[in-house]
């Protein structure tokens, strides 16, 4: 023991660390801030060092050429002893790294840590949550398969979209004119130099602040924050009634620590790896690409925008972002810390959180997408045909073979795209759906140019017969009066038992 | 031992030799920094410059023109012209051919108007679909409904000898469409 003493002194006069670290460790925090509320920060901090321990690992073997990436992941994937769980580790250790952050910084914000004197702390925060964004997309892109490949289309089609420099911007981004070779390593430069080496200094930067600034107290209702004031009073709480941080609070992120990467391990073990899915290959069209779990939201928010107001929102819209969060420890500087008395801030987390929430939820399900082969896969079901005329029947085949099946859904079945047709007799006359059927309209094509009049009529007829038994279809009172003066009166379909 | 009292120079007379040559020091710095810049600056945007005046876009060959049947729309894929070693399978690239009739063609981009997935064509119902976000388009390009703001992108083609090319050579994006790039328009709905 005596010999471990003597070299850990023969270091010490030489680092001299020895005292710096334990001031930094056994630093007076305000007791009430050894919470399990406070161990958001340093999980991320764990995480983020998982992500670079795994991240090693698999340069090892990962192979950042447009040609070779996907049949080194598959190498990791089943040739590689354990490679498939370093690789699932790094994949469930982004999501959990995006959850993570995002949840600190949500209580940071109900806890009012962004006001005086933690500005910086929370805009170099703000950062290190982009640069998190950042890792997750370039690291989605490393997975260099089908997704990954249309997914770097997607993103230089946005780019596109900035005025004057979009097709400069586009090269930039790709490396090149197309996505290629170049566009993978210069994404593995991102992910692997450039914002790991900016993560790792602005991580520093934050904990550092976290430090000399000492921790957020708990926040009370009614003890405001002034500038002139606080430094005094947070001095005297620490002085007064503080703790140190190691051992009094510390033990509570320990037992965090320990139980994320214990869950990040499970999650790795029992789910295993993301992907890759298909090869790279651009001319494999037959696929429906779709973002990793922490860009579905925008993928949704792309689909239900108004066409007119998207490109504005997708360049605009981030920068405003980004400026409000790095206003924000400006505009609300001082008063109240607890969320008790900031409903705004409570409403304003709870619509964001609610809105990502549905947003990603909706885009598990994609009901804007065209089901691609529900025309081929998904027959018509057999109680909308029994019974019917020959008419009915060839508009039923009609309605399969002219692909209207991938955008309407008939007994849950189907796209999604248009609206569901199990009623539409009810909804439409004959002849409102004759014009929708030649015209489109809303968000349907018009037909008229690829359907005969004699398939039009065969259409109608079957659509005619989408009704419940216990409801007549609709139809126009004003035509039958009218033709009952012609002696044209026609018998309208009678709903079917 | 008497020592002379050190004179803390006055704010006029600052520049001491060591600081003039620190001065100097940091300007020479800024010199080499510059020099360096410009080889780093022009490696980075090189991307970016080559492709000024069409540099990435040449004639390609789709195939004989007796490969796609009048009034119809096939599937063809090219090989990018600018091709890397480090490739891979990225530089074949699709695009839905249309003859209309004779030697009138239509070659569309593979990349949907909208963000650029992928579309595919359906001979029954005579529309392209994309998967992504549920864009449609006519068997002539133009949109016929979902998020897209315009029409397929088209490439310039020609038929010599009977061969179809294209010119081609860079990804169709919104911002900069091939065929804007020519001064066509795309076909409006």
């Amino acid at each position: 023991m005596r010999v471990i003493t003597k070299i850990g002194e023969w270091f010490d006069h030489r680092l001299q660390l020895a005292a710096p670290i334990r001031e930094a460790a056994e630093h007076p925090v305000p007791r009430n801030t050894a919470s399990w509320f406070y161990v958001f920060g340093s999980a991320a901090l764990t995480v983020f060092l998982i992500q670079l321990v795994t991240g090693i690992l698999l340069a090892l073997i990962y192979v950042p050429s447009a040609g070779e990436a996907w049949s080194s992941l598959q190498a990791l994937n089943h040739q590689v002893t354990l490679g498939w769980f370093i690789r699932a580790m790094h994949g469930w250790g982004s999501n959990f790294m995006v959850a993570i952050v995002l949840i600190h910084m949500a209580q940071v914000f109900l806890f009012g840590a962004h006001k005086y004197p933690r500005e910086l702390t929370w805009i170099i925060g703000v950062f290190l949550l982009l640069m998190t964004l950042g890792m997750a997309f370039t690291g989605q892109v490393l997975r260099f398969d089908q997704d990954a490949y249309w997914g770097l289309g997607i993103g230089a089609s946005i780019a596109s979209r900035v005025p004057t420099i979009g097709p400069a911007v586009v090269k930039l981004m790709l490396g090149g004119p197309i996505i290629a070779g170049a566009t993978l390593s210069r994404f593995f430069a991102l992910h692997v130099f450039v914002i790991p080496g900016m993560l790792i200094a602005f991580v520093g930067l934050h904990v550092l602040m976290v430090l000399k600034l000492g921790i957020n107290e708990w926040p009370m209702p009614g003890r405001i924050v002034k500038r002139a004031t606080y430094d005094a009073q947070y001095h005297a709480m620490t002085s007064k009634d503080g703790a140190p941080f190691v051992p009094y609070a510390v033990w509570k992120d320990m037992f965090f620590a320990a139980f994320v990467i214990l869950a990040i391990a499970g999650c790795a073990f029992y789910f295993g790896p993301f992907g890759p899915t298909g090869q790279p290959d651009p001319t494999i069209i037959q696929t429906a690409p779709k973002p990793d779990y922490f860009f579905l939201w925008l993928y949704a928010l792309l689909s239900l925008l108004p066409p007119s107001l998207e490109t504005p929102f997708l360049l605009i819209g981030p920068v405003l972002v980004i400026i409000g969060l790095i206003l924000l420890p400006f505009l609300s500087g001082e008063g109240e810390k607890s969320w008790k008395r900031r409903p705004i801030a409570v409403i304003t987390v709870l619509m964001i959180a609610i809105t990502l929430g549905t947003f990603t939820r909706m885009a598990q399900f994609t009901p804007w997408s065209p089901h691609m082969n529900a025309w081929s896969g998904d027959p018509i079901p057999d109680r909308y045909i029994h019974g019917t005329s020959a008419l009915q029947r060839q508009g039923a085949l009609v309605f399969q073979v002219k692909q209207c099946r991938n955008c309407h859904s008939l007994g849950n079945t189907g796209g999604q795209r248009g609206p569901a047709l199990d009623g539409v007799a009810v909804r439409l006359t004959p002849d409102q759906l004759i014009r929708q059927v030649i015209q489109g309209g809303g968000n349907m094509p018009a037909y008229g140019n690829n359907l005969s009049p004699a398939e039009t009529t065969a259409l109608v007829a079957f659509l005619e017969s989408l009704h419940p038994p216990t409801q007549s279809p609709a139809r126009d009172s004003a035509r039958e009066l009218v033709l009952s003066d012609g002696q044209l009166k026609t018998s309208g379909t009678q709903p079917r038992p | 031992m008497t020592t002379k009292p050190v004179i803390a120079p006055s704010p006029e007379d600052t520049l001491s030799r060591r600081g003039f040559f620190m001065k100097l020091g940091i300007l020479f710095n800024g010199f080499a920094a510059m020099v360096l810049a410009v080889p780093v600056v022009g490696f980075l945007l090189s991307s970016v410059t080559r492709g000024r005046a069409n540099g990435y876009l040449s004639w390609v060959p789709l195939g004989r023109i007796d490969e796609f049947p009048e009034g119809e729309t096939r599937l063809a894929t090219f090989l990018n012209p600018n091709v890397m070693p480090t490739d891979g399978k990225t530089v074949d690239t699709p695009c839905w051919v249309r003859r209309v009739a004779g030697e009138k063609f239509q070659v569309f981009a593979i990349n949907c108007a909208h963000l650029g997935c992928p579309v595919r064509w359906f001979p029954q119902s005579g529309l392209f679909m994309c998967p992504c976000h549920g864009g449609a388009y006519y068997r002539d390009g133009a949109r016929a409904s979902g998020p897209p703001e315009r029409g397929l992108f088209e490439y310039p083609y020609k038929v010599e000898n009977g061969l179809v090319t294209i010119q081609a050579g860079e990804l169709p994006t919104p911002g900069a469409a091939i065929a804007s790039l020519t001064g066509e328009k795309p076909p409006c709905a």
